[in-house]
């Protein structure tokens, strides 16, 4: 089944419209540029879990092939754009991001796999996208910009990609804690008019399908996700709303308290998966 | 051989709460008793042609979302949430499926997954569109119970 991969690349954006379909093989390797990327880990001690899984495992053939090659991942229209923004001079600084972060793949390297982060500034844990547009408007004098905006998404992609490889390892203790801990009972909190919470779904029936959905653990280490469906690259926000919206609730905002407590949360059940970002999900 | 639904005059007559036929129970008035809700909702026999339909219908029951059922072979993606509802109709009664249709955490447990098809409250942060409602009416819930009886092995 896997030797198909290779011959797919080409092929593999013609058939992506029904790339959801169709059960992937679950023992594939994800290795991406010719460096092994970790999609299963043990799970650290007082995880629910025993075994980790990245959701590319449970992507389709075709869907698993367009994340192993820089140039079939769609996801990378947005590397480039992020890549000129980089350079560009922005607000009343009338500076860019190099001009103060020099080479990104140096001083962005490693970032990605901590966040979300304490910040000492607010007294509160940010999102890449917090740090990005604190960035911008204290340090820059520009505009932030909005969660979902193609600038904020192609910034996180780009950021992301210099800690591709390296293990997700958020900070969970210290004044973290507090913030876990609210993440982990909206976890488990039933919502909606369906009455689920994330781990009915993504805890008790990772593995099976749901329809046509094969069903993840829900890690975030591929975020920000280009996701076939939306045809475009997606936060980790959107993706919780998308959830929410699913089972008939009312979702939190994105950037609101809430879905940071959820994500820090989420991303401590993901510790030691690899960095995929961008990844490639339908 | 659990029984088949029984007709909704003799079922009123054995249950005194049970309303007059064509006046539907309201979600919250729906007993539960020993994991079965003996009288129709409706106090009518649901059609089992529809309730065929709400069960594959994504907007209503969804339930091949979740369950395997051989007599919707032609229908792509069966779930695997649930239990294969083949021969459903030869392991519970109306009056079981009833109780499992209305509110299966009365019949599974408070963990269940499958979501209660006549509940209209207790719920939090219901989407707007959906709040104070049920998933199922009643007469669809009916409907849906005389279907899964015709699921026989
Ligand atoms: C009714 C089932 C269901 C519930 C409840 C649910 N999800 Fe999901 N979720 C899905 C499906 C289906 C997908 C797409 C396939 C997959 O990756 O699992 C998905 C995908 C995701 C992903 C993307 C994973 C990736 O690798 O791209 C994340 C993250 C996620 N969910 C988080 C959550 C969180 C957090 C909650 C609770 C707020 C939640 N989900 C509740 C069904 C659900
Ligand atoms: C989100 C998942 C989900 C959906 C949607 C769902 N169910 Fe279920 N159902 C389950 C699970 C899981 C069980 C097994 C009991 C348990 O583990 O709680 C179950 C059990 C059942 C049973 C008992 C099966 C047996 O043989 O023991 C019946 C009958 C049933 N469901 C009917 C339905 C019908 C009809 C619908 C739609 C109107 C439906 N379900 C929708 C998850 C679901």
């Amino acid at each position: 089944m896997r030797g198909t991969v290779a011959i797919l690349g080409a092929s593999a954006l013609a058939i992506a419209g029904f790339a959801g379909f169709g059960i992937a093989d679950e023992e594939a390797e994800l290795v991406v540029e010719g460096e092994t990327l970790v999609s299963r880990v043990a799970a650290p001690e007082w995880h629910p879990l025993d075994q980790l899984m990245s959701g590319w495992v449970f992507r389709s053939d075709e869907t698993q092939a367009l994340q192993l090659d820089d140039f079939e991942n769609p996801g990378f229209a947005a590397i480039t754009l992020a890549e000129e923004v980089w350079e560009t001079a922005a607000g009343t600084s009338g500076k860019s991001c190099a001009d103060c972060h020099g080479d990104a793949g140096e001083a962005m390297k490693g970032l990605r796999a901590q966040m979300p982060k304490w910040s000492e500034t607010a007294g509160e844990p940010w999102t890449l996208e917090d740090w990005i547009n604190w960035s911008r408007t204290e340090h820059q004098g520009a505009e932030a910009w909005k969660w979902e905006s193609d600038e904020m998404l192609a910034m996180t992609a780009f950021i992301g990609l210099q800690s591709r490889g390296m293990p997700v390892n958020v900070q969970i203790d210290g004044p973290m804690e507090e913030w876990w801990e609210r993440g982990k009972e909206l976890y488990y909190t039933r919502v909606g008019q369906l009455d689920l919470a994330c781990y009915h779904c993504h805890e008790g029936n990772y593995g099976n399908m749901i329809r046509a959905d094969h069903l993840s653990q829900g890690q975030v280490n591929g975020f920000p996700v280009y996701r076939l469906k939306w045809g475009k690259l997606g936060s980790i926000h959107r993706r919780f709303k998308g959830c929410m919206e699913n089972i008939r609730a009312v979702p939190y905002k994105r950037g609101s308290d809430e879905f940071t407590a959820l994500e820090l949360y989420v991303a401590s059940r993901g510790m030691g998966l690899s960095v995929e970002t961008p990844s490639v999900r339908n | 051989m659990k029984p088949r639904l029984m007709p909704a005059a003799l079922a009123a007559s054995l249950l005194a709460w049970v309303p007059a036929q064509g006046e539907t129970v309201a979600p919250s008035d729906v007993e539960i008793v020993d994991l079965a809700v003996e009288a129709s909702l409706t106090g009518a026999a649901g059609d089992a042609e529809k309730g065929r339909a709400w069960f594959l219908d994504r907007k209503l029951g969804n339930c091949l979302a979740c369950h395997m059922n051989s007599d919707m072979a032609d229908q792509p993606f069966h779930g695997e949430v649930g239990t294969p509802l083949d021969g459903v109709g030869d392991r519970w009664s109306a009056a079981e499926l009833r109780a499992i249709l209305v509110n299966s955490k009365e019949v599974f447990g408070p963990d269940t997954i499958m979501p209660a098809f006549y509940r209209d409250s207790g719920f939090h942060r219901v989407a707007e569109e959906f709040e104070g409602k049920t998933i199922l009416t009643a007469e669809q819930v009916e409907d849906v119970i005389a279907y899964l009886l015709t699921l026989k092995e």
